[in-house]
């Protein structure tokens, strides 16, 4: 067990645990912060996306050790009231069944946006191939993106 | 003017209600608004509540809170079931906020499953009569209180008006009177012509909660004082835990116990019919409890179990060896006989016979099994995501010699079912390790642990023959199949009653691996191959698909051969005819490949047309539309989500997914050897239509399904010229359907 600082939607925090923990865990079982989800542990289906610096990161694939001294930005910090252009944008296309997986999506499509304000469809589907939805709405996903790009950009 | 029995008097709906009331999810009891929380709702928060019953409590401000019985697998009843209640109730929806329900089934009048989708089937009366009731109580009220008879007063959006006079009350303001109020024996509902809720399109009302992160899910529960705990079960099937290095575990970091437990009790007096938290190969496994997830999964990484073998391990050529022989050999559940298909086939011009198979299948809910349980002396709380909690309640007080009342049960929304939270074994083992522990814990299943649990998909093989005179006429058609344990028929189903010489044949095998109900259980299997053989006998019969189909209902209806069938001709028919006219069938595109497919199963009716372009040697779906019928669709925004979730599902499995035995033993336990549909692998564009009419609603959990996997091989073959027989399609033709994951 060690002491990390860390840095959460803006917020610092102090944790004590063995260096190897996922910041899935740190989150989810230590901070109480459990809109980051698990579902596969081997970076395969991206429910943990977060942001480390601004980019999107499978959270199950960082040690805390890792995360230290950076700026970790999770789905409870992407906006302070629910409104990031992603998050307003899912609610229009009612995108959601089951839920699951949607955080890590709107987190994934956050940083996609981000670095590419205006995606073509080709770009979505290949940025956001990592987030596995089980229920199938892929394609309100890609519906949502494009709405949100729109959104941020008028 | 409908008029409904009530099933109770008020007083007694109002002695259940408030246990419901009372035992609310700790938690996770806040309020879900029906709109954004960014909109002003116009109502303040209400300082007294008021139980009208089960379903409804009032505020002083109008506000309503409206309980949705049944478990949220990602179906969307959440929404829908309340928006019935609300409609009758006669409430503007901006002024409900929907909570969901604790396990009390005689409060809610209802059975609380997600199953079969049949929750809206089910529950359409109880909903209706829960709002209808609650509006006649407020209604008496006011006429109590302005001496007038309750024929004298309307009620419409939340508020009571006097017919010929200016008096008006809000709901908020004459709550306090309603309770205690009886209902009459009989109420009246509205009629569908008056309907201003249902019919319409109802965002999901856990939206802003979803997007936002909250805790919602099983996995998000947490209570102080509690641990977490984590199973190891045997890593084949046909294989026992014996014992394992249960000091060294102890000792890790973070491990606060470790022990076996055994799941196993007597199950001789538990409901058959409710007996789904007993379907499960590993009765006995290794527990570790401890604080943190990440400590635990590394517990199970030092351990060291020894099993012990009880039955042979399978793998999967054996698997396609017992399937091949039951084909032949299995011993008949259920069959249908019309006619003489033997003697039919023998004089047929043309005999067409294919051979379908398709491999095990894991659910795969991206939540992970888990369940919170505390299991105190002589009272238990279970908490967590199960699809029949009722099942798990009656087995947990079985197996813990606790008392039913003792016991509660509380529903979070679920991060997926499709069929696997109906077996709730999960929250058995959770009860076993908090009463073994002595204190509460969250078991949490890994993603390894889940997938090679069991409780699969099964495997299956059918063979379809049919016979064509020199006329092209269909003479006859034979359907046989086998399953591990079961055989996908449906003897009864189409096309019985539209072939003189029909035969179909259910057949039944073996395997000790278990198996269990997946997203339209057997009928996503049957419609897929089913379809397609349609389609190739239309073809050697020269008929357009459509058409051949349709001469098959109408024969069905004007001329029914045999015994009664279980479909309706009119409403198969019609989604068909639906799907022609939205898709523009006939109209022939180049580059564009067509397949057609239509399904009937959990009381609703779907036709589907995939068009697929090929690109640089990748099918790729362009388009499908969807034509549904399912009787009054209650949230058209769930009810087009959902088919179109059923469509991306039925093309996932189809082409992509399967699960392989080896020594007993699943050969895939991750998102890294098990493929499940991706974002590019979806369709482009899903159109769903729907066929309006006034039938009672029925459910769209299952139905949309079934039907893709037939269009999709249909229009695979155009796009291909290859006729697809063995799931998973992908493997079939692997690098045609180059299938690199981004």
């Amino acid at each position: 067990m060690a002491q990390f600082n860390l840095k959460i939607n803006g917020e610092n925090k102090q944790v004590d645990v063995a260096p190897d923990t996922p910041m899935l865990w740190v989150l989810r079982d230590d901070l109480d912060m459990v809109g980051t989800k698990y579902g596969c542990g081997v970076a395969m289906c991206g429910a943990c996306t977060i942001h480390l610096d601004g980019n999107a990161m499978r959270s199950c694939q960082l040690p805390v050790s890792a995360a230290e001294g950076k700026s970790i930005t999770t789905i409870e910090g992407l906006s302070a009231n629910g409104d990031h252009p992603v998050q307003k944008a899912w609610l229009d296309i009612d995108v959601p069944q089951c839920g699951y997986c949607q955080s890590g999506q709107i987190m994934n499509a956050a940083a996609l946006l981000q670095r590419n304000s205006n995606p073509t469809d080709e770009e979505i589907e290949s940025a956001m191939n990592g987030n596995i939805c089980r229920c199938g709405t892929y394609t309100r996903i890609k519906e949502a993106i494009k709405v949100a790009a729109a959104n941020s950009q008028s | 003017m409908t008029l409904i029995k009530t099933h109770h008097n008020r007083r007694s709906f109002l002695k259940v209600s408030a246990a419901a009331g009372g035992g609310m999810m700790i938690g996770f009891s806040f309020l879900t608004r029906c709109t954004p929380a960014n909109e002003k709702i116009g109502l303040a928060v209400p300082s007294e509540w008021f139980d009208l019953n089960g379903y409804i409590k009032i505020g002083n401000t109008g506000l309503v809170t409206i309980f949705s019985p049944n478990p949220e697998i990602g179906q969307n009843v959440m929404t829908s079931m309340p928006m019935v209640v609300a409609e009758e109730l006669d409430v503007k929806w901006e002024h409900v906020v929907v909570e969901q329900g604790s396990l009390d089934e005689d409060a809610f009048k209802n059975p609380q499953f997600a199953g079969g989708s049949l929750s809206l089937k089910l529950g359409w009366d109880a909903l209706r009569m829960a709002g209808a009731a609650g509006k006649r109580m407020l209604l008496e009220a006011a006429a109590k209180e302005w001496s007038v008879g309750v024929g004298d007063l309307e009620a419409a959006d939340g508020m009571i008006k006097e017919k010929n006079g200016d008096r008006t009350v809000g709901y908020g303001e004459i709550a306090s009177k309603a309770v205690g109020i009886e209902v009459p024996e009989e109420i009246e509902l509205k009629e569908p012509k008056d309907y201003k809720i249902i019919g319409t399109f109802k965002k999901n009302v856990e939206g802003s909660k979803i997007v936002s992160g909250k805790p919602l899910f099983g996995l998000d529960f947490k209570r102080d004082g509690m641990k977490l705990a984590m199973i190891e079960h045997p890593p084949a099937f046909g294989m026992k835990v014996k014992d394992f290095n249960v000091d060294e575990i102890k000792a890790m970091d973070g491990v606060t116990d470790a022990f076996t437990i055994d799941t196993t009790f007597d199950e001789s007096d538990l409901d058959p019919s409710w007996s789904w938290s007993t379907v499960n190969a590993f009765k006995n496994l290794v527990a570790i409890v401890g604080n943190s997830t990440w400590q635990l999964m590394k517990a199970k990484k030092a351990l060291k179990v020894n099993y012990e073998s009880i039955t042979e391990p399978e793998d999967s050529d054996m698997h396609a060896k017992r399937l091949e022989d039951d084909l032949q050999n299995g011993a008949v559940i259920q069959e249908r006989r019309d006619g003489d298909t033997d003697a039919a086939f023998a004089s047929a011009a043309k005999v067409i016979e294919r051979t379908y198979t398709s491999p095990f299948m894991a659910h795969n809910t991206l939540e992970p099994m888990n369940f919170f349980a505390d299991v105190k002396e002589n009272s238990v709380e279970l908490v967590g995501p199960v699809q029949t909690p009722k099942a798990l309640e009656d087995a947990a007080s079985k197996m813990l010699g606790i008392p039913v009342e003792n016991i509660t049960v509380d529903m979070t929304r679920m991060g997926g079912g499709f069929g696997r939270r109906l077996y709730g074994h999960f929250g058995l083992e959770a009860a076993a390790i908090s009463k073994a522990a002595g204190v509460p814990i969250k078991l949490i299943y890994s993603r390894e642990d889940d997938m090679t649990q069991g409780t699969y998909r099964p495997p299956y093989r059918s063979t379809y023959k049919a016979g064509l005179d020199t006329n092209n006429n269909l003479i006859a058609f034979s359907a046989k199949g086998v399953g591990l344990p079961q055989g996908p028929v449906f003897p009864n189903r189409f096309p019985a009653g539209a072939v003189d010489n029909y035969t179909a044949v259910k057949l039944g095998s073996n395997t000790n691996i278990s198996t269990g109900a997946w997203r339209a259980p057997d009928s996503h299997f049957t419609a897929g191959v089913e379809q397609a053989f349609i389609d190739e006998v239309a073809e050697a019969a020269g008929k357009d698909p459509i058409e051949f189909r349709l001469e098959m209902f109408e024969r069905a209806k004007n001329n029914p051969v045999g015994e009664e069938y279980d479909y309706d001709a009119d409403r198969y028919a019609g989604v068909l005819k639906l799907v022609r006219e939205k898709s523009e069938w006939g109209k022939d595109t180049p580059g564009i490949h067509r397949g057609v497919a239509a399904y009937y199963c959990h009381s609703s009716y779907v036709a589907q047309v995939f068009d697929i372009v090929m690109d640089d040697g990748r099918p790729i779906v362009q388009k499908v539309w969807c034509a549904v019928d399912c009787g009054i669709v209650v949230n058209k925004e769930g009810a087009i989500n959902i088919i179109q979730g059923g469509v991306i599902d039925g093309i996932g499995h189809a082409m992509y997914s399967e699960l392989k035995f080896k020594n007993g033993a699943p050969v895939s336990n991750n998102f890294n050897t098990y493929q499940l549909i991706r974002h590019s692998q979806a369709p482009k564009e899903i159109e769903v239509f729907f066929v309006e009419n006034e039938i009672a609603p029925t459910g769209l959990g299952e139905p949309g399904l079934p039907p893709a996997v037939g269009a999709l091989a249909n229009a695979l073959y155009k796009a291909t010229g290859k006729r697809y027989y063995h799931n998973p399609f992908s493997t079939a033709d692997q690098q045609q359907f180059n299938l690199e994951v981004g």
